[in-house]
């Protein structure tokens, strides 16, 4: 099984062909954000305000990044838990945006969305960090930079390795592994 | 009467702050090579190898293992007959973690009312502080980094009496399964058992500080860590929950006595970025 590579933004054809359980490579420009930027963005939507950032055909991923020491483009950048975003994504997605990275769990009204809008979801690995930031060619904050680890950056990056999650097609790569390696005496109750 | 200055306490704690987060201690890396071994799952090695990769980009560059370096616990074993002069213990604490958390280039991630503004303090600070006395004269730091994805999946249960051994199994192998991919498996599960609300959760804690493959010296309980890591792992959850064979790096069990009318279990799970360090002044 290789990775499939693929470049942002996202095009309808390159989203067809992606499938729960795939190995990525994404390469390119995506947005990053949390918690924080994310009930601001949700906010403006629902004020009918412009938002700071286009995200037609552009993939979220959520992190908080550890301060850059000298001499590096971003510190440690592995994914945060999606489920936090889970009450926002939705209305992000509705506006266009076409992929998100995170850690974990979706609930069903995103899995629904992602079918409903055509977008996919990829899970990153937690906790490698370090050597995700060195797929990361370029960080520049395009947005509410006074929230620090949480403000809205614009990333360049080559080869960041994921795993689709949920696709269009309504597979979800966690249920499907487990039930592949499950031993079902396990729970025993 | 030992005396100890409060300022060594602070360079300590700065200097635990970053290595634990940058180093990931040895017993977890080398679960990581076992568990490559025996991982069934092509997705599941493929996930291990960068871990291990991680762990050796974050060694050489002296960079965070992981971008969630936690609230800050400190644990200190402060023995009877030590003195601790020039400053107040607490504000040392404290002071370590803030130097640490800036020289390091570590993450601030602890904010101001928790349901309200939810404001960044910027230093990481205040610590949570588990301090005990001890015979001797010495004092030991323990400094452990705790991610919020992790603790966020952790949960307590005041069983019933009657709910006994299996009631306790239940509880922990439904809190790893209901954490499954969010808290970063490979997992390493504290188990308090006993004491009350409070004290079997600091139980669950002290127990992810062990190490991987250590096994309680309590027959009883060593034999219910056995069975909880099988059956753990016989869950398929796997790496970062794609599927696979390790779900859990070790399961570890704590137990203290308790009320007539109690059993109080407490889980608390530990991420793969298994970090703490320690030191002895």
């Amino acid at each position: 099984m290789s990775e499939k590579r693929i470049t942002t933004p996202l095009t309808e054809e390159a989203i067809a062909d992606l499938h729960s359980g795939d190995r990525v490579l994404i390469s390119g420009k995506i947005l990053t954000g949390r918690d924080a930027a994310h009930k601001r963005l949700v906010e403006l939507v629902e004020k009918g305000e412009p938002l700071p950032v286009a995200l037609g055909g552009q993939i979220i991923y959520f992190v908080g990044p550890s301060p850059a020491k000298p001499g590096q483009v971003i510190g440690s950048a592995g994914p945060t838990t999606s489920g936090r975003m889970d009450s926002y994504s939705p209305v992000l997605l509705e506006l266009g945006l076409k992929g998100m990275i995170g850690k974990g769990y979706r609930n069903q009204e995103v899995r629904d969305a992602l079918i409903k809008h055509k977008a996919v979801y990829f899970g990153a690995i937690g906790g490698a960090a370090a050597l995700i930031a060195r797929r990361i060619s370029s960080a520049k904050v395009i947005a509410y930079e006074d929230l620090g680890a949480e403000a809205i950056r614009e990333l360049e990056v080559e080869d960041f390795p994921a795993v689709v999650v949920n696709d269009i097609y309504g597979g979800d790569a966690y249920q499907e592994g487990r039930a592949k390696f499950e031993r079902k005496e396990a729970t025993g109750t | 009467m030992r005396e100890l200055q409060a300022a060594a306490i602070t360079d300590a704690v700065s200097r635990l702050a970053k290595e634990a987060c940058y180093f990931l201690p040895k017993d977890v890396v080398d679960k990581f090579d076992s568990a490559l071994e025996s991982e069934e799952s092509e997705t599941g090695r493929d996930i291990l190898r960068q871990l291990r990769e991680n762990v050796s980009i974050a060694d050489a560059e002296e960079v965070p293992l992981c971008q969630d370096t936690g609230f800050t616990v400190v644990f200190m074993e402060i023995g009877q007959d030590v003195h601790v002069t020039g400053g107040d213990l607490n504000e040392a604490v404290n002071e370590g973690v803030k130097r640490g958390y800036e020289e390091g280039y570590l993450r601030k991630s602890m904010v101001t009312q928790p349901f309200g503004e939810r404001k960044n303090t910027g230093d990481n600070t205040p610590a949570i502080i588990h301090s005990s006395i001890v015979p001797g004269e010495q004092v030991k730091i323990t400094l452990l980094p705790k991610g919020g994805g992790a603790e966020n999946m952790s949960a307590l249960a005041m069983l019933k009496p009657s709910q006994g051994r299996q009631g306790v199994v239940d509880f922990v192998l439904n809190t790893i399964s209901n954490a499954g991919p969010n808290a970063c498996p490979p997992l390493i599960i504290g188990v308090g058992v006993g004491g009350s609300f409070d004290k079997v959760t600091y139980l669950a804690k002290k127990a992810i500080l062990r190490d991987v493959g250590s096994r309680n010296p309590e027959p009883h309980l060593a034999e219910l860590e056995d069975e909880l890591e099988r059956r753990a792992n016989d869950l398929g959850i796997g790496p970062m929950g794609m599927g696979g064979r390790t779900t859990v790096m070790d399961v570890f069990v704590e137990e203290y006595p308790t009320h007539i009318a109690a059993l109080p279990v407490g889980v608390n799970i530990q991420c793969h970025s298994a970090r703490h360090k320690e030191v002895v002044l």
